[in-house]
């Protein structure tokens, strides 16, 4: 069809959350060699690999695309290593879209992994830098990344009512989610009350309701929507991308975002004040308008749950409901599995715990799965499209539709 | 004798009168305020401002939003020996349509806090090494006595 930018996904892959503290290219290898049997090629078919880059493990996570095609033997294909925060894996899947849809390739491999140090992320590299914002926040503030999440969720308590039964509720619910989910490193049912005897770390987000940092990696094969129904023997691919949005966000941003000190100032656009919609809405809006749909049609959605709270956040921020409603919505059971759009179906960042480069790349790999109907144990009935969404530091928008 | 260092240049003041200020940016086109300062091109896409004057923020703001830090931040952040939790507030300054991070000084819970609570400006230490005492900036709330 004229204008169509949907590429096909033809094998997803993972290797299991943990904390295995092996290096970050085995989990790489793992899950690039389970993708390519799930699509059915051979690493030599591959003309394109785009990796999701990790700053915490020396050179070779900075130049991860080289690294993993260097540990899979080199065969001359192109390159690029990406870095975009927590959306880096989807930076790695705008990469590897791009040169598909301008015709330089054919198909691509997607991957990211990591290996993740214990306890809160500090910042990377030594030394006095006191130009760089995310090493003055530590130093100046002591603002860890949950400090920001649980302004968020103060927020929300103070503005909507939400209250610590309603976070601890969105726990409960995603940890039955992963219950049966071979990939999740969390992988059993808490109750309300023991999330809320869990130790407070930042006010109001206790223990269990804070993402952990994991090892994980994630892959995806993907190509042109000519070679999927070639190497189908002529038949439409079984699953596809529809939008890819990295998009950045619009001036003024008025709500405080990780590492910032500040704001931006909206003296010069008085309307944006009061309002103060901020960054995330835009995100999915985007992929929305690329993809010609709406949230009405969504069937599931797997969003960076990195604190429970923020969950609630973006059931509206997709468009799942308005401003305020979040709290009913989980209540109501609607993003429970068996419910009207099930929200983090694989059990999310709460079962997964964050291996950075990896997870955005997980989020898709599991729209794959649910949209086959082989998420078996957790599989979202008929689902025929899903959305994912995810914020990095600094700016960086994440958020892929597909649909079968 | 100990010495009163700011823990950052040119961020803040130290005005030893008891009116110290954040020190941010205003810019000379669009009027768009920045802290910490810009000095370079003024981050209002429309705008092409490429000179500042440099401000002292308002004192008094509304608390956005507010938590704690139960647990001892990672390195660079330096913590007292042995740990005491310490508050957070990002607060709303009306006039500069910004909100700002900040400390809330020592002594205050979040039981002490609610959305939209006036605080103040102070310097106040944020780590001492040696002879020296490192100075940050960090907000006070205000009793109901001292609102006017």
């Amino acid at each position: 069809m004229p204008g169509d930018k949907r590429i096909a996904v033809l094998g997803a892959g993972m290797h299991p959350w943990g904390k295995w503290g092996r290096p970050f290219v085995e989990y790489g290898l793992a899950a690039a060699r389970d993708a390519l049997t799930d699509a059915g090629l051979t690493w030599r078919d591959i003309q394109f690999v785009s990796g999701a880059d990790t700053i915490r493990n020396g050179y070779p996570g900075f130049v991860a695309g080289a690294t993993f095609a260097q540990a899979l033997g080199w065969t001359g294909a192109r390159v690029s290593s990406c870095y975009a925060a927590c959306a880096s894996g989807a930076a790695a899947i705008g990469n590897a879209r791009a040169q598909i849809l301008a015709g330089l390739c054919d198909v691509a491999l997607v991957v990211g992994a990591d290996t993740t140090p214990k306890g809160f992320f500090a910042p990377v590299g030594g030394g006095d830098r006191k130009d760089d914002p995310d090493w003055l926040r530590f130093h100046l503030l002591g603002a860890t990344n949950p400090t920001y999440f649980a302004l968020y969720a103060r927020r929300r308590m103070d503005r909507f009512g939400a209250t610590e039964e309603d976070f601890a509720q969105v726990k409960v619910k995603n940890a039955r989610h992963g219950l049966a989910n071979p990939y999740a490193r969390y992988r059993g049912e808490v109750s309300v009350e023991e999330v809320l005897a869990s130790p407070m770390v930042a006010d109001p987000l206790r223990l269990l309701e804070i993402c952990a940092t994991s090892d994980g990696g994630a892959a995806l094969v993907l190509s042109s929507m000519d070679f999927a129904r070639r190497h189908a023997g002529g038949a439409d691919p079984a699953v596809t991308i529809n939008a890819v949005s990295t998009v950045t966000p619009s001036f003024p941003n008025t709500v405080i975002e990780m590492p910032n000190f500040s704001t931006d100032s909206a003296v010069a656009f008085s309307s944006e004040w009061e309002s103060g919609a901020g960054f995330r809405p835009s995100i999915t809006s985007a992929a929305y308008a690329e993809a010609g749909i709406g949230p009405e049609d969504l069937d599931l959605a797997e969003v960076y749950d990195l604190s429970a709270a923020l969950e609630l956040d973006w059931y509206e921020d997709i468009g799942l409901c308005s401003e305020g409603e979040a709290e009913k919505l989980l209540r109501d059971g609607v993003t429970s599995l068996g419910g009207r759009v099930p929200v983090n179906p694989s059990g999310g960042l709460s079962c997964f715990g964050e291996a950075i480069p990896a997870q955005a790349i997980a989020q898709v790999c599991e729209c794959v799965w649910q949209l086959r109907g082989t998420a078996h144990g957790h599989q979202v009935e008929g689902a025929r499209v899903a959305v994912t969404a995810n914020q990095g530091l600094f700016g960086h928008g994440s958020s892929v539709i597909l649909s079968r | 004798m100990t010495t009163r260092v700011p823990a950052v240049e040119g961020w803040f003041t130290l005005d030893e009168g008891g009116a110290p200020a954040l020190l941010g940016s205003r810019c000379a086109s669009c009027g768009t305020f920045a802290f910490p300062a810009e000095a370079t091109y003024c981050r209002n896409p429309d705008c092409d401002g490429q000179e500042f004057e440099t401000v002292a923020l308002s004192r008094r703001g509304k608390i956005w939003s507010y938590t704690d830090a139960r647990y001892k931040p990672p390195p660079p952040y330096v913590p007292a020996e042995p740990y005491v939790p310490f508050c957070l507030a990002a607060v709303e300054l009306a006039a500069e349509k910004l909100v700002v991070m900040g400390q809330v000084v020592g002594g205050v819970t979040v039981d002490d806090l609610n959305v939209g609570d006036e605080v103040e400006l102070v310097v106040d230490t944020l780590y001492a090494e040696g002879d020296s005492d490192y100075l940050v900036w960090k907000w006070q709330p205000l009793s109901a006595d001292r609102r006017s």
